[in-house]
Protein backbone atom coordinates (compact mmCIF):
# COMPACT_ATOMS: atom_id res chain seq x y z
CA UNK A 1 0.00 0.00 0.00
CA UNK A 2 2.00 2.86 -1.29
CA UNK A 3 -0.05 5.62 0.29
CA UNK A 4 0.23 4.19 3.74
CA UNK A 5 2.59 6.08 6.01
CA UNK A 6 4.68 3.51 7.81
CA UNK A 7 4.42 3.18 11.53
CA UNK A 8 7.10 5.00 13.41
CA UNK A 9 7.42 4.42 17.15
CA UNK A 10 9.29 7.64 17.76
CA UNK A 11 6.42 9.61 16.26
CA UNK A 12 4.02 8.09 18.72
CA UNK A 13 6.41 8.81 21.53
CA UNK A 14 6.65 12.44 20.46
CA UNK A 15 2.91 12.59 20.37
CA UNK A 16 2.62 11.17 23.86
CA UNK A 17 5.31 13.46 25.22
CA UNK A 18 3.62 16.47 23.72
CA UNK A 19 0.39 15.42 25.35
CA UNK A 20 1.97 14.86 28.69
CA UNK A 21 3.18 18.42 28.85
CA UNK A 22 -0.35 19.75 28.86
CA UNK A 23 -3.45 18.58 30.57
CA UNK A 24 -4.03 15.08 31.84
CA UNK A 25 -3.71 13.14 28.60
CA UNK A 26 -6.83 11.41 27.42
CA UNK A 27 -6.64 8.09 25.70
CA UNK A 28 -9.27 9.14 23.19
CA UNK A 29 -7.38 12.18 21.99
CA UNK A 30 -4.15 10.21 21.59
CA UNK A 31 -5.95 7.51 19.63
CA UNK A 32 -7.65 10.13 17.49
CA UNK A 33 -4.33 11.63 16.53
CA UNK A 34 -2.80 8.29 15.72
CA UNK A 35 -5.84 7.39 13.64
CA UNK A 36 -5.60 10.68 11.76
CA UNK A 37 -1.88 10.21 11.15
CA UNK A 38 -1.91 6.59 9.99
CA UNK A 39 -5.58 6.22 9.04
CA UNK A 40 -5.68 3.26 11.40
CA UNK A 41 -4.41 2.19 14.79
CA UNK A 42 -1.39 -0.04 14.33
CA UNK A 43 -1.12 -2.85 16.87
CA UNK A 44 2.31 -1.72 18.00
CA UNK A 45 1.05 1.80 18.48
CA UNK A 46 -1.71 0.57 20.78
CA UNK A 47 0.80 -1.40 22.82
CA UNK A 48 3.13 1.57 23.06
CA UNK A 49 0.33 3.94 24.04
CA UNK A 50 -0.96 1.54 26.69
CA UNK A 51 2.43 1.08 28.23
CA UNK A 52 3.39 4.69 28.34
CA UNK A 53 0.01 5.92 29.53
CA UNK A 54 -0.36 3.17 32.08
CA UNK A 55 -3.68 2.04 30.63
CA UNK A 56 -4.17 -1.74 30.44
CA UNK A 57 -3.90 -2.94 26.86
CA UNK A 58 -7.24 -4.73 27.17
CA UNK A 59 -8.88 -1.39 27.90
CA UNK A 60 -7.15 0.43 25.06
CA UNK A 61 -8.20 -2.35 22.73
CA UNK A 62 -11.76 -2.13 24.01
CA UNK A 63 -11.89 1.59 23.25
CA UNK A 64 -10.19 1.15 19.88
CA UNK A 65 -12.76 -1.42 18.78
CA UNK A 66 -15.78 0.39 20.23
CA UNK A 67 -15.73 3.60 18.26
CA UNK A 68 -16.51 3.75 14.59
CA UNK A 69 -13.99 6.54 14.18
CA UNK A 70 -11.18 4.12 14.94
CA UNK A 71 -10.04 1.36 12.67
CA UNK A 72 -7.60 -1.48 13.21
CA UNK A 73 -7.18 -1.87 9.48
CA UNK A 74 -5.75 0.91 7.33
CA UNK A 75 -8.49 3.08 5.88
CA UNK A 76 -8.26 4.62 2.46
CA UNK A 77 -7.29 8.21 1.81
CA UNK A 78 -10.86 8.94 0.80
CA UNK A 79 -13.70 7.66 2.89
CA UNK A 80 -17.15 7.40 1.39
CA UNK A 81 -19.96 6.84 3.80
CA UNK A 82 -23.42 5.82 2.66
CA UNK A 83 -26.25 6.12 5.15
CA UNK A 84 -28.26 2.91 5.23
CA UNK A 85 -30.53 3.99 8.04
CA UNK A 86 -34.23 3.25 7.72
CA UNK A 87 -35.20 6.61 6.23
CA UNK A 88 -32.37 6.61 3.69
CA UNK A 89 -33.05 2.99 2.87
CA UNK A 90 -36.69 3.55 1.96
CA UNK A 91 -35.60 6.50 -0.16
CA UNK A 92 -33.25 4.37 -2.22
CA UNK A 93 -29.94 4.12 -0.35
CA UNK A 94 -29.53 0.53 -1.50
CA UNK A 95 -29.22 1.56 -5.14
CA UNK A 96 -26.78 4.29 -4.24
CA UNK A 97 -24.66 1.92 -2.22
CA UNK A 98 -24.65 -0.67 -4.99
CA UNK A 99 -23.65 1.90 -7.56
CA UNK A 100 -20.69 3.09 -5.52
CA UNK A 101 -19.71 -0.40 -4.46
CA UNK A 102 -19.74 -1.63 -8.07
CA UNK A 103 -17.72 1.24 -9.35
CA UNK A 104 -15.07 0.98 -6.65
CA UNK A 105 -15.11 -2.80 -6.84
CA UNK A 106 -15.30 -3.17 -3.06
CA UNK A 107 -17.92 -4.12 -0.51
CA UNK A 108 -18.93 -1.84 2.36
CA UNK A 109 -16.24 -1.96 5.04
CA UNK A 110 -13.51 -2.60 2.49
CA UNK A 111 -10.69 -0.49 1.11
CA UNK A 112 -9.46 -0.51 -2.47
CA UNK A 113 -6.13 -2.21 -3.07
CA UNK A 114 -4.33 1.01 -3.83
CA UNK A 115 -5.33 2.32 -0.42
CA UNK A 116 -7.27 5.18 -1.96
CA UNK A 117 -10.92 4.54 -1.14
CA UNK A 118 -12.82 3.09 1.75
CA UNK A 119 -16.54 2.44 1.47
CA UNK A 120 -18.55 2.47 4.66
CA UNK A 121 -22.13 2.49 5.76
CA UNK A 122 -23.63 4.34 8.69
CA UNK A 123 -26.94 3.72 10.40
CA UNK A 124 -28.31 7.28 10.47
CA UNK A 125 -26.73 10.67 10.26
CA UNK A 126 -29.64 12.53 11.73
CA UNK A 127 -30.46 14.12 8.37
CA UNK A 128 -33.19 11.71 7.41
CA UNK A 129 -35.29 14.33 5.60
CA UNK A 130 -32.43 14.70 3.12
CA UNK A 131 -32.05 10.99 2.47
CA UNK A 132 -30.43 9.17 0.89
CA UNK A 133 -27.37 10.81 2.41
CA UNK A 134 -23.79 10.21 1.31
CA UNK A 135 -20.76 11.66 3.06
CA UNK A 136 -17.67 11.79 0.88
CA UNK A 137 -14.52 12.96 2.66
CA UNK A 138 -16.61 14.70 5.27
CA UNK A 139 -18.86 16.55 2.80
CA UNK A 140 -22.55 15.75 3.06
CA UNK A 141 -24.77 15.29 0.02
CA UNK A 142 -28.51 14.79 0.28
CA UNK A 143 -31.16 13.29 -1.99
CA UNK A 144 -28.52 11.25 -3.71
CA UNK A 145 -29.63 9.23 -6.70
CA UNK A 146 -27.63 6.68 -8.65
CA UNK A 147 -26.57 9.36 -11.10
CA UNK A 148 -25.68 11.83 -8.37
CA UNK A 149 -23.65 9.14 -6.62
CA UNK A 150 -21.75 8.57 -9.84
CA UNK A 151 -20.97 12.25 -10.19
CA UNK A 152 -19.89 12.47 -6.55
CA UNK A 153 -17.61 9.52 -6.97
CA UNK A 154 -16.09 10.95 -10.14
CA UNK A 155 -15.25 14.10 -8.25
CA UNK A 156 -13.58 12.21 -5.40
CA UNK A 157 -11.72 10.02 -7.89
CA UNK A 158 -10.49 13.07 -9.78
CA UNK A 159 -9.19 14.56 -6.53
CA UNK A 160 -7.48 11.32 -5.74
CA UNK A 161 -5.60 11.54 -9.02
CA UNK A 162 -4.31 15.03 -8.38
CA UNK A 163 -2.56 14.16 -5.12
CA UNK B 1 -29.43 6.27 57.37
CA UNK B 2 -32.18 6.55 54.82
CA UNK B 3 -35.73 5.33 55.24
CA UNK B 4 -37.74 4.21 52.27
CA UNK B 5 -40.65 2.00 51.48
CA UNK B 6 -40.23 -1.23 49.58
CA UNK B 7 -43.42 -3.13 48.76
CA UNK B 8 -45.22 -1.12 51.40
CA UNK B 9 -42.73 -2.03 54.10
CA UNK B 10 -40.73 0.75 55.80
CA UNK B 11 -37.05 -0.17 55.60
CA UNK B 12 -33.79 1.51 56.49
CA UNK B 13 -30.48 1.43 54.72
CA UNK B 14 -27.02 2.89 55.11
CA UNK B 15 -26.41 6.12 53.20
CA UNK B 16 -25.05 5.44 49.77
CA UNK B 17 -26.47 1.97 49.42
CA UNK B 18 -28.40 0.92 46.37
CA UNK B 19 -32.04 -0.09 46.41
CA UNK B 20 -30.92 -3.66 45.77
CA UNK B 21 -28.63 -3.69 48.78
CA UNK B 22 -31.31 -2.37 51.11
CA UNK B 23 -33.86 -4.82 49.71
CA UNK B 24 -31.55 -7.78 50.18
CA UNK B 25 -30.69 -6.74 53.72
CA UNK B 26 -34.39 -6.98 54.46
CA UNK B 27 -34.87 -10.29 52.75
CA UNK B 28 -36.70 -8.85 49.77
CA UNK B 29 -35.79 -10.86 46.71
CA UNK B 30 -34.80 -9.10 43.48
CA UNK B 31 -33.36 -11.19 40.65
CA UNK B 32 -29.93 -10.16 39.33
CA UNK B 33 -27.44 -11.43 36.82
CA UNK B 34 -24.64 -8.95 36.40
CA UNK B 35 -24.48 -7.99 40.06
CA UNK B 36 -21.85 -9.42 42.36
CA UNK B 37 -21.24 -8.29 45.92
CA UNK B 38 -17.50 -8.20 45.43
CA UNK B 39 -17.64 -6.03 42.34
CA UNK B 40 -18.71 -2.54 41.45
CA UNK B 41 -22.32 -2.57 40.26
CA UNK B 42 -22.57 -2.46 36.50
CA UNK B 43 -26.22 -2.02 35.58
CA UNK B 44 -25.82 -4.17 32.50
CA UNK B 45 -28.47 -6.87 32.56
CA UNK B 46 -31.55 -4.86 33.65
CA UNK B 47 -32.97 -7.88 35.37
CA UNK B 48 -32.98 -6.08 38.71
CA UNK B 49 -35.43 -3.39 37.61
CA UNK B 50 -37.90 -2.16 40.20
CA UNK B 51 -40.67 0.37 40.02
CA UNK B 52 -39.80 3.67 41.63
CA UNK B 53 -43.06 5.41 42.46
CA UNK B 54 -41.66 8.41 44.28
CA UNK B 55 -39.84 10.69 44.09
CA UNK B 56 -39.95 11.44 40.35
CA UNK B 57 -41.94 8.39 39.48
CA UNK B 58 -43.42 6.18 38.50
CA UNK B 59 -40.66 4.64 36.45
CA UNK B 60 -38.40 1.63 36.18
CA UNK B 61 -34.87 1.83 37.55
CA UNK B 62 -32.07 -0.71 37.82
CA UNK B 63 -31.98 -1.35 41.56
CA UNK B 64 -28.33 -2.45 41.63
CA UNK B 65 -27.14 1.00 40.58
CA UNK B 66 -29.99 3.20 41.80
CA UNK B 67 -29.31 4.80 45.17
CA UNK B 68 -31.77 4.24 47.98
CA UNK B 69 -33.14 7.71 48.66
CA UNK B 70 -34.92 9.07 51.69
CA UNK B 71 -38.65 8.76 51.23
CA UNK B 72 -38.46 6.64 48.09
CA UNK B 73 -41.41 4.39 47.35
CA UNK B 74 -40.37 1.21 45.60
CA UNK B 75 -42.28 -1.78 44.27
CA UNK B 76 -40.32 -4.89 43.34
CA UNK B 77 -43.22 -7.10 42.38
CA UNK B 78 -45.61 -5.00 40.33
CA UNK B 79 -47.01 -5.88 36.93
CA UNK B 80 -44.83 -3.39 35.08
CA UNK B 81 -41.74 -4.82 36.77
CA UNK B 82 -42.69 -8.33 35.78
CA UNK B 83 -43.36 -7.27 32.23
CA UNK B 84 -39.96 -5.67 31.96
CA UNK B 85 -38.16 -8.64 33.48
CA UNK B 86 -40.02 -11.03 31.23
CA UNK B 87 -38.83 -9.09 28.21
CA UNK B 88 -35.28 -9.05 29.52
CA UNK B 89 -35.43 -12.78 30.16
CA UNK B 90 -36.73 -13.37 26.66
CA UNK B 91 -33.91 -11.37 25.10
CA UNK B 92 -31.36 -13.15 27.26
CA UNK B 93 -32.78 -16.48 26.19
CA UNK B 94 -32.49 -15.36 22.59
CA UNK B 95 -28.87 -14.50 23.24
CA UNK B 96 -27.92 -17.62 25.18
CA UNK B 97 -30.52 -20.31 24.46
CA UNK B 98 -28.33 -23.13 25.76
CA UNK B 99 -27.32 -21.59 29.06
CA UNK B 100 -28.90 -23.39 32.03
CA UNK B 101 -29.26 -20.32 34.26
CA UNK B 102 -30.93 -18.41 31.49
CA UNK B 103 -33.29 -21.27 30.68
CA UNK B 104 -34.26 -21.52 34.34
CA UNK B 105 -34.67 -17.79 34.61
CA UNK B 106 -36.83 -17.61 31.50
CA UNK B 107 -38.98 -20.48 32.72
CA UNK B 108 -39.48 -18.71 36.02
CA UNK B 109 -40.58 -15.57 34.21
CA UNK B 110 -42.96 -17.52 32.01
CA UNK B 111 -41.00 -17.27 28.78
CA UNK B 112 -41.12 -20.42 26.70
CA UNK B 113 -39.58 -19.70 23.37
CA UNK B 114 -37.84 -16.45 22.60
CA UNK B 115 -39.19 -14.59 19.60
CA UNK B 116 -35.67 -13.58 18.65
CA UNK B 117 -32.52 -15.53 18.08
CA UNK B 118 -29.50 -13.35 18.69
CA UNK B 119 -26.59 -15.74 19.03
CA UNK B 120 -25.91 -19.19 20.28
CA UNK B 121 -22.78 -18.80 22.27
CA UNK B 122 -23.55 -18.70 25.93
CA UNK B 123 -22.06 -15.33 26.68
CA UNK B 124 -24.62 -12.75 27.77
CA UNK B 125 -22.07 -9.93 28.11
CA UNK B 126 -22.76 -9.42 31.80
CA UNK B 127 -19.14 -8.38 32.19
CA UNK B 128 -18.57 -10.30 35.43
CA UNK B 129 -15.40 -11.92 34.08
CA UNK B 130 -14.03 -8.65 32.75
CA UNK B 131 -14.76 -6.78 35.96
CA UNK B 132 -13.36 -9.49 38.21
CA UNK B 133 -10.21 -9.65 36.11
CA UNK B 134 -9.82 -5.91 36.51
CA UNK B 135 -11.15 -5.22 39.99
CA UNK B 136 -10.16 -8.31 41.93
CA UNK B 137 -7.33 -10.01 40.08
CA UNK B 138 -5.91 -6.80 38.70
CA UNK B 139 -4.65 -8.60 35.62
CA UNK B 140 -6.78 -6.71 33.09
CA UNK B 141 -6.36 -9.56 30.65
CA UNK B 142 -9.75 -9.28 28.99
CA UNK B 143 -12.24 -6.61 28.08
CA UNK B 144 -15.47 -6.12 26.21
CA UNK B 145 -14.55 -5.37 22.63
CA UNK B 146 -16.48 -4.13 19.61
CA UNK B 147 -19.98 -2.75 19.78
CA UNK B 148 -23.54 -3.84 19.17
CA UNK B 149 -24.09 -7.30 17.75
CA UNK B 150 -20.37 -8.01 17.45
CA UNK B 151 -19.61 -7.14 21.07
CA UNK B 152 -17.75 -9.88 22.88
CA UNK B 153 -15.34 -10.63 25.67
CA UNK B 154 -11.84 -10.90 24.35
CA UNK B 155 -8.20 -10.31 25.18
CA UNK B 156 -6.47 -7.59 23.15
CA UNK B 157 -6.23 -8.35 19.43
CA UNK B 158 -8.16 -11.56 19.98
CA UNK B 159 -4.99 -13.46 20.65
CA UNK B 160 -3.72 -14.89 23.90
CA UNK B 161 -3.10 -12.25 26.47
CA UNK B 162 0.11 -12.49 28.41
CA UNK B 163 -1.62 -10.47 31.09
CA UNK B 164 -3.71 -13.57 31.90
CA UNK B 165 -2.34 -15.31 34.95
CA UNK B 166 -4.51 -18.38 34.58
CA UNK B 167 -6.27 -17.80 37.90
CA UNK B 168 -9.63 -18.97 36.43
CA UNK B 169 -11.60 -16.42 38.43
CA UNK B 170 -13.51 -15.69 35.23
CA UNK B 171 -14.53 -19.33 34.94
CA UNK B 172 -16.00 -19.38 38.42
CA UNK B 173 -17.85 -16.12 38.01
CA UNK B 174 -19.30 -16.82 34.57
CA UNK B 175 -22.99 -17.50 35.21
CA UNK B 176 -23.67 -19.23 31.92
CA UNK B 177 -20.64 -21.46 31.55
CA UNK B 178 -19.40 -19.59 28.49
CA UNK B 179 -15.89 -19.85 29.86
CA UNK B 180 -15.00 -23.49 30.44
CA UNK B 181 -12.87 -24.82 33.25
CA UNK B 182 -11.93 -27.94 31.27
CA UNK B 183 -10.46 -25.79 28.57
CA UNK B 184 -8.54 -23.82 31.09
CA UNK B 185 -7.18 -26.92 32.80
CA UNK B 186 -6.54 -28.78 29.56
CA UNK B 187 -4.26 -26.20 28.11
CA UNK B 188 -3.77 -23.99 31.12
CA UNK B 189 -5.17 -21.21 29.13
CA UNK B 190 -8.33 -19.29 29.54
CA UNK B 191 -11.25 -19.86 27.20
CA UNK B 192 -10.13 -19.41 23.60
CA UNK B 193 -7.93 -16.72 25.01
CA UNK B 194 -4.95 -18.98 24.87
CA UNK B 195 -2.36 -17.15 26.82
CA UNK B 196 0.38 -19.72 26.72
CA UNK B 197 2.87 -19.84 29.47
CA UNK B 198 4.70 -22.70 31.05
CA UNK B 199 2.64 -23.12 34.18
CA UNK B 200 4.61 -23.70 37.35
CA UNK B 201 3.62 -24.90 40.78
CA UNK B 202 2.78 -22.40 43.46
CA UNK B 203 5.62 -22.13 45.91
CA UNK B 204 3.29 -22.14 48.87
CA UNK B 205 0.82 -24.91 48.19
CA UNK B 206 2.86 -26.62 45.51
CA UNK B 207 -0.26 -27.40 43.67
CA UNK B 208 -2.02 -24.87 41.52
CA UNK B 209 -0.94 -23.60 38.20
CA UNK B 210 0.69 -20.24 38.11
CA UNK B 211 2.26 -18.06 35.49
CA UNK B 212 6.04 -18.04 36.02
CA UNK B 213 6.25 -14.39 36.93
CA UNK B 214 3.76 -14.96 39.73
CA UNK B 215 5.55 -17.87 41.30
CA UNK B 216 7.63 -15.68 43.53
CA UNK B 217 9.31 -16.98 46.57
CA UNK B 218 7.10 -15.48 49.24
CA UNK B 219 9.60 -16.02 52.04
CA UNK B 220 12.23 -14.21 50.08
CA UNK B 221 9.94 -11.32 49.29
CA UNK B 222 8.90 -11.04 52.93
CA UNK B 223 12.45 -11.16 54.24
CA UNK B 224 13.45 -8.48 51.76
CA UNK B 225 10.54 -6.34 52.79
CA UNK B 226 11.37 -6.74 56.44
CA UNK B 227 15.04 -6.05 55.93
S1 LIG C 1 -31.52 7.32 7.97
FE1 LIG C 1 -30.01 8.31 6.83
S2 LIG C 1 -29.81 10.14 7.87
FE2 LIG C 1 -31.25 9.10 9.09
S1 LIG D 1 -28.18 -6.73 38.32
FE1 LIG D 1 -28.78 -4.71 38.04
S2 LIG D 1 -28.56 -4.47 35.94
FE2 LIG D 1 -27.78 -6.46 36.22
Amino acid sequence: MSFQPTFDASEIEDLLNGKRGGEHPSLMSVLEEVQARYRYLPQDALILISESMGVPLSQTYGVATFYNAFSLKPKGRHVINVCTGTACMVRGAKKVLERISDRLGIQPGETTEDGQFTLETVNCLGACALGPVVVADGAYSGEVTGAKANALLSKVMAEAKTV
Amino acid sequence: MVTLSINGQQVQGVDGSSILEVAREHGIEIPTLCYHEALEPYGGCRLCVVELKAPRGPRLVASCVYPAEEGAVVETDSEIVHRSRRMTAELLLGAAPNAKVIQALAARMGVEKPRVSLSDNNCILCGLCVRACREIVGANAISLVNRGFTKEVSPPFEIGSNACVGCTTCVFLCPTGAIKLEEVLANRSVHHWDSDFEAVACKICGDHYLAPELAVDVEKVLSEENA
